[in-house]
């Protein structure tokens, strides 16, 4: 019954985020702060995971993979697609779910409980539309843009580890980035980056938005929040991955 | 002028207004008092519409606010200015942007008219201008206070709403912020209702006061009447204090 009841109080709440905005200026000066806030400021985040991603991987390539059956650029090559297909995809969205999630969890939830809330409401300002929808805007605009950096700085370090343990030489590195690239893989990527950021800005903020209580209360929807939007982003990957490779 | 007839409210079957009917006239600092948890804020949020009614009518001067739309609430809702607890200041924006906040999204002010009208109505709480840029986290309570009744204010309200504005606050501050609320409430004329458990407030600005029981209305009468009431539950409330039992 608490599931239905979330299911349905979510549908509700997202009603309330899609109507319609108060003033154009001060939506779009919100987006960009947004973009600056949850974006920006997870790029140190993404390249650092993304470098070290990439660099694992291709050890991983190169300690279960070398064999003289099997032709070097294979690493490369599996290095490229695993990023493309679901470490830059999914794995980085898990991650970000637990920082920006909780970010959005603990902010909204702050003016939830300082009545900050309340106080746009007796304003005759709808505080869902006014608060969470420049979050979703902001968010699906980054997230594209986040995951090429991660899949650009995850070939990089593999590259980087790859040929500085000298498992394999940068030429053959390089031969395997290029070989048989489908860009569909990317594209399919993309519209998984665009769901996921969708649920990363909109669970948060429905825990946020309806929390009660104080600090503590606070502290455990951020974390409902955080499993919550990572269990729904693996059964997306699942619904989606079924759907668009078929 | 608010009129509220036969308001009930419930949590989870636990029903915290019972058949609450009052008129909080205009022009005057109406007080609602009653004990922690006697169901104060509940009908003031109920008034405002963060609480929908389970039955009952509220009327803003012949207006009917549990019958209408979205839409007209939130037209009404530009008639209303509301200080919070703990005066509920975006601490994401500085004491001027919170006060010119209303101002740039329902008006075509100027930034320059918008400035002029901040500066006064922070003048008016009298807030110096060394604290415009602050954020709420760098002020103190007290003038967090001030801000938001700056804040209520801005627009010019005609229904003003104040949710225990003295809490937290030395009794110093708390006549100051007493004094501006009525000050206020006669300068713009506003139908003024002031939720508080402080017998000070009572004495000072209680123009009209209400007294809240188990989410009854126990009594209502002036400050003078207060003193010579007999109403049992209300005495134990007055006379909690010392210094009232001296004074009676």
């Amino acid at each position: 019954m608490d599931f239905f009841f979330h299911v349905g109080r979510y549908f509700s709440f997202l009603g309330r985020v899609f109507s319609k905005t108060e003033r154009k200026k001060i939506f779009f000066r919100n987006v960009f702060q947004e973009i600056g806030t949850l974006g920006v400021n997870s790029v140190g985040l993404v390249i650092i995971m993304s470098i070290f991603m990439g660099a694992i991987i291709t050890l991983q390539m190169v300690y279960n993979l070398t064999s003289p059956f099997l032709p070097v650029f294979l690493i490369g090559l599996g290095n490229r697609e695993l990023l493309i297909l679901e470490f830059s995809s999914t794995i980085l969205s898990l991650l970000l779910a637990g920082k920006i999630g909780s970010n959005i969890t603990s902010e909204i939830g702050s003016m939830r409980v300082t009545e900050q809330i309340d106080s746009l409401e007796i304003m005759g300002i709808n505080s869902a539309e006014y608060l969470i929808f420049p979050k979703i805007i902001a968010i699906l605009f980054i997230f594209p843009f986040l995951y090429i950096l991660s899949v650009f700085f995850g070939l990089v370090g593999g590259l980087v580890v790859g040929t500085s343990f000298g498992a394999i030489s940068p030429t053959d590195y390089i031969n395997g980035l290029q070989h048989s690239f489908i860009p569909y893989h990317f594209s399919f990527s993309i519209i998984k980056m665009l769901f996921y950021g969708f649920l990363i800005a909109t669970i948060p903020s429905y825990y946020g938005y309806y929390v009660k209580g104080g600090a503590f209360d606070i502290g455990k929807a951020s974390m409902s929040a955080v499993v919550n939007t990572d269990i729904l982003i693996l059964v997306f990957d699942l619904i989606l991955t079924q759907i668009l490779f078929k | 002028m608010i009129r509220v007839e036969n308001l009930y409210k419930s949590f989870d079957n636990k029903t915290v207004l019972k058949n609450i009917s009052v008129e909080f006239e205009r022009g005057k600092t109406n007080l609602v008092i009653g004990r922690s948890g006697s169901g104060k804020t509940v009908l003031l949020k109920s008034i405002v519409g963060l609480f929908e009614v389970d039955r009952g009518n509220i009327y803003y001067d012949q207006r009917n606010f549990v019958k209408m739309k979205p839409k007209e609430r939130k037209n009404l809702r530009k008639e209303m200015g509301m200080v919070f607890q703990g005066g509920a200041l975006f601490d994401s924006l500085t004491v001027e942007q919170n006060v010119g906040f209303q101002l740039k999204l329902f008006t075509n002010k100027t930034k320059q008219e918008i400035a002029e009208r901040v500066s006064f109505c922070l003048d008016r709480v009298k807030i110096n201008k060394e604290f415009f840029k602050s954020f709420s986290s760098e002020i103190s309570g007290g003038m967090q206070k001030r801000v938001a009744i700056a804040r209520a204010i801005v627009l010019e309200p005609r229904y003003l709403f104040c949710d225990e504005p003295n809490s937290g606050l030395d009794p110093e501050t708390s006549l100051v912020i007493d004094n501006l609320i009525h000050e206020i409430t006669l300068d713009l004329n506003m139908t003024t209702i002031i939720n508080t458990h402080d017998m000070n407030s009572v004495m000072s600005i209680g123009e009209k006061v209400f007294f809240i029981r188990d989410g009854k209305l126990q009594w209502e009468g002036t400050k003078d009447e207060i003193m010579k009431a007999d109403d049992k539950h209300l005495q134990n409330f007055v006379f909690a204090n010392n210094m009232y039992k001296k004074y009676r």
